[in-house]
């Protein structure tokens, strides 16, 4: 059991094991994440690296193993249950609500609203409409963070890709995490955009957000991480600062899979 | 005499609409068409008759008759707490039935037939506590008043028509403005992404059925007030229902009214122009001729 102080580790993942039928996706794998810090999470595809964010953020429950969020044992949770608790999480591929605009977008990840209740909008209509009235203006500046707010009553289906990933990233900051799981933000983005994103994740690191991030582009993670975890065949291949695991001999050969 | 008819088409395309509200919100959001929805008509109808029969016995002065209307404060007294005791009913057949098939990922079609037994067994029940004899919410007469264009109403039909107008108003602007319509139409667009997102589904769910089941009351109410009482009332209007869900656009509010109201003309209109044997074939030839040519409907997003 993780302790709770103020150094204690805002997530602790636990021996934490996922079993497909006759495939064992993550086999034993733990980690401990650091109030504060952006830890990179690498790996080659297969690793295990998104089914580990899945599990952390309760898409999927763990074969074994346990998932600890902010000192409280969260690994039965479901996800809007762990949103709730500070969890925050992207992924590669992001989906709009496609048919709702981009304020809309964001503001389904606002948490507690009393409006969300039926009877609360017509017993409590004023304490619904501050409540509201609040998320909007946060939500709108949310997207200004992202460069997003020209776009705001637009329908989100007309975005591109790479403001997708930006529309997502708002949605979830949203509900004010305290971590935020980013499963590869550069993956299929401009240069240009790229630098905008990797600017944004040390605005919102150095504001106090802990900051979990998948990522293949190295350049990337030298510039963001203090400390990178290398995962291969579901387990924990390395640890160390960005520069030393990068010119690991046995991360070099889990990458081009010379030998296993 | 057409505009007699024009008018009755309203006031049942009204009702009509209030139901298929329901519809087109738990086929939208839960993803399968539920044929108990009519059963929900029936006992908000009967709940409210309890109810309001009970108050009337024990306080007297809720029974005398209000303004021009046939009923007193008994009706819209029993309505309400109906509304709430319908809502409660389908919280009891979601939690019983439904739900435990959707955490089982069961197909749509195990959930559609569930849908069929629940009506049957709630039809069933109905029937046996109350007999099937027609029941009536009050035994006053009411005189029609002529209200131009040679159409006579009653203020009973008047009142169903505005109540039924607030009532569309209201759902459209919950689901518009709110938070709990946004998170509605968030699980209603992508029910995975909605949980991942941080929207509550379960609560959403349970939003949507206490929203469905206390517009049925309503229309179960109305049906009772303008026509009567009988435990088969909600299932002789499915039909109706899901030709204007369905016409409307599955998901539209506004489409399910205005699809109610083109379901009562049409309906009130053939008994005029071709014959009352061929009523209810109307709702049938609305819903097939929609399915073949605009299946997204009115205000539908094409799938």
């Amino acid at each position: 059991m993780p302790g709770t102080g103020p150094s204690a580790p805002i997530v602790t993942a636990q021996d934490l094991v996922m079993q497909f039928g006759g495939m064992r996706a993550v086999n034993g794998m733990s980690l401990e994440l650091s109030k504060g810090e952006i830890l990179g999470l690498i790996g080659p595809n297969g690793a295990g690296k998104t089914t580990l964010f899945n599990m952390i953020a309760g898409a999927l429950r763990p074969t074994a193993g346990q998932i600890f969020l902010q000192g409280q044992d969260v690994t039965r949770d479901p996800p809007e249950a762990r949103i709730g608790k500070g969890l925050g999480r992207t992924f590669q591929i992001p989906k709009p609500f496609a048919q709702m605009t981009l304020l809309e977008n964001v503001l389904t990840g606002a948490q507690h609203q009393a409006g969300e209740g039926m009877l609360a909008n017509f017993l409590q209509p004023k304490k619904v409409a501050v409540q509201e009235k609040a998320a909007i203006e946060k939500a709108r500046s949310l997207l200004d963070f992202l460069t997003l707010s020209h776009l705001a009553n637009e329908p989100a289906r007309i975005l591109s890709g790479g403001q997708r990933k930006l529309l997502e990233l708002a949605r979830v900051l949203m509900a004010d995490p305290a971590v935020i799981l980013l499963d590869e933000p550069a993956a299929g983005v401009n240069p240009a955009l790229l630098e905008f994103i990797i600017g944004r994740i040390a605005d919102l690191n150095a504001r106090g957000t802990t900051i979990l991030l998948i990522e293949h582009n190295m350049e990337m993670v030298a510039r963001l991480c203090s400390r990178v975890i290398v995962m291969a065949q579901g387990r924990l291949l390395r640890e160390g600062k960005p520069a030393d695991v990068a010119s690991d001999p046995a991360v070099i050969e889990a990458y081009l899979g010379v030998a296993a | 005499m057409i505009a007699q008819a024009i008018f009755n088409g309203l006031i049942a395309g009204a009702m009509i609409g209030l139901g298929a509200i329901g519809i087109t919100l738990t086929y939208s959001i839960l993803r399968f068409a539920n044929f108990a929805h009519g059963e929900l008509i029936s006992w908000g109808a009967y709940a409210t008759l309890g109810v309001s029969t009970g108050l009337a016995a024990h306080f007297a002065p809720l029974a005398a008759p209000l303004g021009p209307f046939s009923f007193g404060w008994s009706l819209p007294l029993g309505l309400v707490v109906s509304m709430a005791l319908t809502g409660l009913l389908a919280l009891i057949v979601d939690v019983l039935l439904f739900g435990r098939l959707r955490s089982r990922g069961g197909a749509v079609i195990i959930l559609v037939i569930a849908g069929f037994g629940a009506a049957l067994t709630l039809r069933s029940l109905l029937e046996f506590l109350f007999t099937t004899k027609p029941a009536y919410f009050t035994e006053a007469l009411q005189i029609a008043m002529k209200i131009g264009f040679g159409v006579r109403a009653t203020p009973d039909q008047l009142l169903s028509l505005g109540v039924s107008a607030l009532l569309v108003l209201a759902v459209h602007v919950l689901l518009t403005y709110t938070a709990i319509g946004r998170a509605m139409r968030a699980v209603s667009e992508n029910q995975q992404l909605a949980a991942l997102a941080g929207v509550d589904v379960r609560q959403t769910i349970r939003v949507v059925w206490l929203l469905g089941a206390a517009l049925a009351a309503v229309a179960g109410v109305m049906a009772g007030l303008l026509v009567q009482i009988r435990p088969h009332m909600g299932h002789d209007l499915l039909l109706p229902l899901f030709a204007a869900a369905i016409l409307g656009g599955i998901g539209s509010v506004p489409g399910a009214m205005l699809a109610g109201l083109i379901v009562g003309l049409a309906e009130s209109l053939s008994v005029q122009l071709i014959g009352a044997e061929w009523r209810a074939a109307v709702a049938f030839v609305i819903l097939v001729g929609v399915l073949l040519l605009r299946p997204q409907g009115l205000f539908g997003r094409p799938a």
